[in-house]
């Protein structure tokens, strides 16, 4: 839910209208929760969930095997996962090749929060991913929104996991370019 | 200022930037994170003079408005679900006694079977009980209504209660302009009660009354209401004069204008509506949307304004009275009385379960056909119904309804949209 907040936040600092909002499965830490974001460029007023997702965001790869969480994605749609597996390794082969090179890309956001920050939370890094991969928002942005939700020293390690994981991101995207 | 922020964030700022003296409020989800925002305020000193009261219970949130009401202090409380009916008897005391107290309603459905998700079944269960009601449609009109509110309910002298659909809008991040101190303070004077608990000069407040005066007691009541549907639009009028955006007013008609169907509702559902309407609309269908802001005081006559040349009005509510149907669909059709139509009510979004906007389009599409029953259950599955009939009908002991259709649905953890 943190994240898809900030990255309503970030959206907003680019100008955009974004609207987020949680799906609480169970109140608590642990138990799977969806949680959706909508940007867009005029006032966003439905308030359905998102069930034709253009980006999905995996923070637990052990939902993959629990919940259809490529439901609906569209043809050409992103996925971000947080793991330091590769893709054969989970399984999820076939999505990827039913889109677009480079699309579904795994980024090990937990390893770089427990470098920066100290802790397994993985947000802020997916955040930075996040840009790098669709460039939906700017990585100044979302650096921006995590200032905004933390304070001092938590903003500026949470900003360099979310940096080292722009960079992470975008030099696997531009391997794909080459390739 | 625009921001991109919670709503509860929002709203407890808005409330915040009214001034009360004091907030007595027992948390419960979700209108936890609005008291929780207002207590970390009061206990920094951004909001001063004002005492933050953390009360045994709901029933003791509202009596400690009351008595603070009644002492002269603008007074604030939040709840939701059990905990409003947990204070009920308070509820109907603070409108008898004309206090103006402003609530919010973060909107959850009512058990059993229990659920902290959103339906409208809270707030309307207090729909006789006296209080205004008004219903915000996205977290800017809330937290517009709540500065409204205290303005209405402190000229009235008549409690408000701000109905805010739970987690849908309390837990939604979107963008919201957020008005500053002074621009509240033009809008909203310090409070000046009609009645105050004094010892210097002694009153009663609550006096016992008999059959002689009850009933002009209750007419009172009635009449104020009355008031109300001038107070409102007013009030609203003058917000847009100062703040320089429509909000509130008794209701907001949505390409309504030669519609053949209109549909009415309340509360954050009327934002999916509409873009459903502008969809149907570029269809080819004469269809458009009206949205009840006020549901307490009932503005009939305006109501019968808007749906006076339609076909059909279909209406979508989140609650319904177990052995008749509709609740808001009553209210609409009393305001249609001599006029003949196609009435259809929808009850859509209990328990938390999502309004799509497929959903409402087939709905729709088959209302215009007349098509669709006179009292729907937007995508009901009938099978789990009518699983736990024929287990009643096959068993004396059939067991817990809630435990045998959470069987027959599957592993919930695996269905978690």
């Amino acid at each position: 839910m943190t994240a898809a907040e900030m990255l309503s936040v970030a959206a907003f600092i680019d100008g955009r209208h974004a609207q987020a909002f949680p799906s609480f499965g169970s109140e608590r830490t642990g138990a799977p929760v969806v949680a959706f974001c909508r940007i867009g460029d005029t006032a966003i007023r439905t308030r359905e969930p998102v069930t034709e997702p253009d980006v999905v965001i995996i923070q637990d790869v052990t939902l993959l095997y629990q919940v259809d969480v490529f439901g609906g994605l569209r043809p050409a749609g992103y996925v971000l996962l947080n793991s330091t597996g590769g893709i054969a390794d989970l399984g999820i082969g076939e999505i990827a090749e039913h889109r677009p090179p480079g699309h579904v890309t795994i980024l090990p956001a937990s390893e770089l929060a427990m470098t920066h920050v100290g802790r397994p939370l993985p947000n802020a890094a997916l955040l930075g991913g996040f840009a790098a991969l669709t460039r939906l928002v700017s990585l100044g942005s979302v650096e921006a929104a995590i200032r905004a939700r933390f304070a001092d020293r938590l903003a500026q390690s949470n900003i360099a996991a979310a940096r080292e994981a722009y960079e992470f991101v975008a030099a696997r995207q531009q391997e794909v370019a080459r390739a | 200022m625009l921001e991109q922020i919670e709503g509860s964030k929002a709203v407890a700022r808005a409330v915040a930037q009214c001034r009360p003296e004091v907030i007595a409020a027992y948390p419960i989800s979700p209108q936890t994170h609005i008291v929780e925002a207002l207590s970390a305020a009061v206990k920094a000193g951004e909001l001063a003079p004002c005492e933050f009261i953390n009360v045994e219970s709901e029933f003791a949130a509202m009596s400690v408005a009351i008595g603070a009401s009644a002492a002269g202090a603008r007074a604030y409380t939040a709840t939701a679900s059990q905990g409003l009916l947990y204070m009920v008897e308070a509820v109907y005391n603070a409108s008898g006694l004309g206090l103006p107290i402003v609530m919010t309603v973060a909107n959850r459905a009512i058990g059993a079977p229990i659920n902290i998700w959103n339906d409208h079944s809270d707030s309307m269960s207090q729909r006789d009980s006296g209080w205004i009601q008004l219903y915000a449609e996205d977290n800017q009109e809330a937290l517009d209504l709540h500065i409204q509110a205290f303005r209405i309910a402190e000229e009235l002298s008549l409690p408000v209660m701000v109905c805010m659909d739970g987690f849908v809008l309390t837990h939604a991040y979107e963008r919201v302009d957020m008005p500053t101190q002074a621009q509240v303070d033009s809008f909203l004077p310090p409070y000046e009660p009609r009645q105050v608990l004094d010892p210097a000069d002694p009153v009663s407040s609550g006096a016992l009354v008999g059959p002689e005066a009850f009933t002009e007691g209750r007419d009172l009541a009635h009449v104020k209401q009355l008031q109300a549907l001038q107070v409102i639009p007013a009030v609203a009028g003058e917000f847009a004069v100062e703040f320089g955006r429509t909000s509130g007013g008794l209701l907001h008609s949505y390409r309504c204008h030669d519609a053949e169907t209109v549909v009415v509702a309340l509360g954050s559902v009327l934002g999916t509506l509409k873009d459903t309407v502008d969809e149907l609309r570029g269809a080819g269908m004469k269809i458009g949307v009206l949205g009840l802001k006020s549901f307490r005081p009932f503005p009939l006559q305006a109501v019968r304004e808007v749906l006076r040349d339609a076909k059909r009005v279909v209406v979508v509510e989140r609650a319904f009275s177990a052995g008749i149907g509709g609740i808001v669909s009553a209210n609409v059709r009393m305001s249609l009385s001599g006029l003949s139509m196609h009435g259809y009510t929808v009850v859509a979004g209990l328990g938390g379960r999502a309004i799509t906007r497929a959903s409402l389009r087939r709905m729709l599409t088959d209302a215009v056909d007349d098509r669709l029953e006179p009292l729907t259950f937007l995508d009901l599955d009938h099978r789990l119904v009518e699983g736990e009939l024929a287990r009643m009908r096959r068993q004396r002991r059939s067991g817990p309804a809630a435990e045998n259709i959470l069987r027959d649905v599957g592993a919930v953890s695996a269905r978690i949209s």
